[in-house]
């Protein structure tokens, strides 16, 4: 295997802060944003960014928690079924806005999958989507609004982006898979 | 918020027979994503297209009403196909048996079925005739699964962790599958169970489950954090294993008066109850009485089996 570092932690610090500035500025009042990290690390980045925007706006935005396996279109390709992590949105989404926030952005299939369950909490006024990257490769029509980076990928690489919560350093990797052997 | 103690369980069971095949690791987890689906139904649209590529039959050879209703809504809120078969009004009645009529079923391209039949070892039965999962809806004195699953979560749901509980299941304990599966599913978490009950009701192997057996109900109730009524099947009555109904009340009902002597027990019943009977009705009524909760919690831990059940290699 062969890592190579493409984001530090100082370039993830400078993505977030100008995310909190791109999420609030389409707005004259961000009172109607709300926030919605996917599990695991999209929570994370969406918990950084409720952050920022409380300390640059003086708002504080409602956060909430989405895993979409039940909403997955491969899960039942094994006999052995995954792991269901929390959802937790506490808060009407009739007439929000609503901001969905991932780590990496890759077929499109987890964001479709998103959608669908974000649908069932109520009728959202909009939704955007924004993530630390989109390394290509979609398999359906979506695209991100707020990205950190565009990062062109080989199938056979794959993104790994670290978070302190998570993994004790802020970074974000490719590595590429040697070939079949 | 992310919640890692239960993503590395090795979950590989394809059917529920009884819980004692289960681990307390899978019965841990059960009772961890039912959770999730506990969320699930609390949302503006209860509902998830998880099994929507999943037909399951609901074959239902014995009176049932409200473990009937919530495997059958557990399957529509997530989007299965559900097909409901019960022995009255059909090819039963012409002398089919269980074999032919699953045999015609599977042929139908099914891929669960949940069983409730009057046998013991009928949903083990099942499992060598069709080759789609077995869900276990009660059968005959041996063991109801799901419905000692909803017990756990709601007492986990109630006391925070079921080790160290102190249970008491008190009533019919010979002919409940209820009490076999509780017993099983509990001594495995951690907790304490005792059976009370008149000595007519009380079958031989309750202490080689590992459950403490009791004639008494005052004492019973001084020891126990739950106290779970079973229903008294009245044809019981007929076959002379307790006196009255006056009587079995007198000795073995919790009443009203037993909540401000022992003011601690919470009231679990797996319904319908018979008021009067086993509770007086202020006690089913009392906010000490964690009735409903069961329910809604059965509709929940349903749908986390299915879940858990519904993997397959297409």
């Amino acid at each position: 295997m062969d890592t190579s570092r493409i984001l530090t932690s100082q370039d993830i610090e400078r993505t977030l802060t100008r995310f909190a500035h791109q999420i609030v500025e389409p707005y004259d009042d961000p009172a109607d944003l709300v926030l919605i990290g996917m599990q695991t690390r999209g929570v994370y980045i969406a918990r950084r960014l409720r952050d920022r925007i409380k300390s640059y706006f003086h708002v504080d935005l409602p956060l909430g928690v989405l895993d979409v396996t039940f909403y997955r279109d491969d899960f039942r390709t094994r006999m052995k079924m995954p792991s269901v992590q929390l959802t937790d949105i506490p808060f009407d989404l009739y007439n929000k806005q609503v901001v969905l926030v991932d780590d990496v952005l890759y077929t499109g299939r987890t964001v479709r999958s998103a959608l669908e369950a974000i649908m069932s909490f109520g009728r959202p006024a909009g939704i955007r989507f924004c993530c630390m990257i989109d390394r290509g490769h979609r398999e359906l029509p979506i695209q991100p609004d707020i990205t950190g980076q565009m990062l062109p990928t080989h199938a056979n690489e794959e993104i790994r982006v670290h978070l302190t919560e998570e993994d004790g350093e802020d970074a974000v990797y490719v590595v590429k898979r040697k070939e079949a052997e | 918020m992310t919640d890692k103690e239960a993503t590395n369980v090795d979950f590989g069971h394809r059917h529920l027979l009884g819980l004692a095949d289960y681990s307390a690791e899978d019965i841990g987890h059960i009772l961890q994503q039912t959770d999730r689906f506990l969320e699930i139904l609390n949302r503006p649209i209860p509902k998830i297209p998880t099994l929507r590529d999943v037909t399951v039959v609901n074959l239902f050879y014995e009176d049932s009403t409200r473990t009937r209703l919530s495997f059958e809504l557990a399957e529509k809120r997530m989007g299965a196909d559900v097909v409901n078969f019960s022995a009255k009004g059909s090819s039963v009645g012409k002398g089919e048996s269980l074999k032919d009529t699953i045999q015609n079923i599977g042929a139908m391209k099914i891929d669960m079925v949940v069983i409730r039949h009057q046998s013991p070892g009928a949903a083990h039965y099942l499992t060598r005739c069709i080759n789609t999962s077995v869900i276990n809806a009660g059968d005959g004195p041996h063991e109801h699964p799901t419905q000692a699953l909803l017990d756990m979560y709601s007492m986990k749901q109630k006391f925070g962790e079921l080790k160290g509980l102190k249970v008491a299941i008190i009533g019919d304990i010979l002919h409940s599958r209820v009490v076999r599966s509780n017993i099983l599913g509990l001594t495995k978490m951690g907790a304490e169970v005792t059976v009370c009950g008149p000595k007519s009701m009380m079958p031989l192997y309750a202490d080689e489950l590992g459950a403490n057996i009791s004639y008494r109900l005052e004492e019973t109730l001084e020891w126990c954090d739950v106290a779970m009524a079973l229903r008294i099947q009245l044809e019981r009555q007929e076959q002379g294993l307790f006196p009255s109904v006056r009587e079995y009340h007198e000795r073995f009902g919790i009443k009203k008066r037993h909540l401000k002597e022992f003011p601690h027990f919470t009231i679990m019943h797996p319904g319908p109850v018979n008021r009067g009977v086993e509770l007086e009705s202020e006690v089913a009524d009392n906010s000490r009485a964690i009735i409903l909760d069961q329910v809604t919690n059965g509709l929940a831990v349903r749908m986390a089996v299915l879940y858990l059940l519904s993997g397959r290699v297409q």
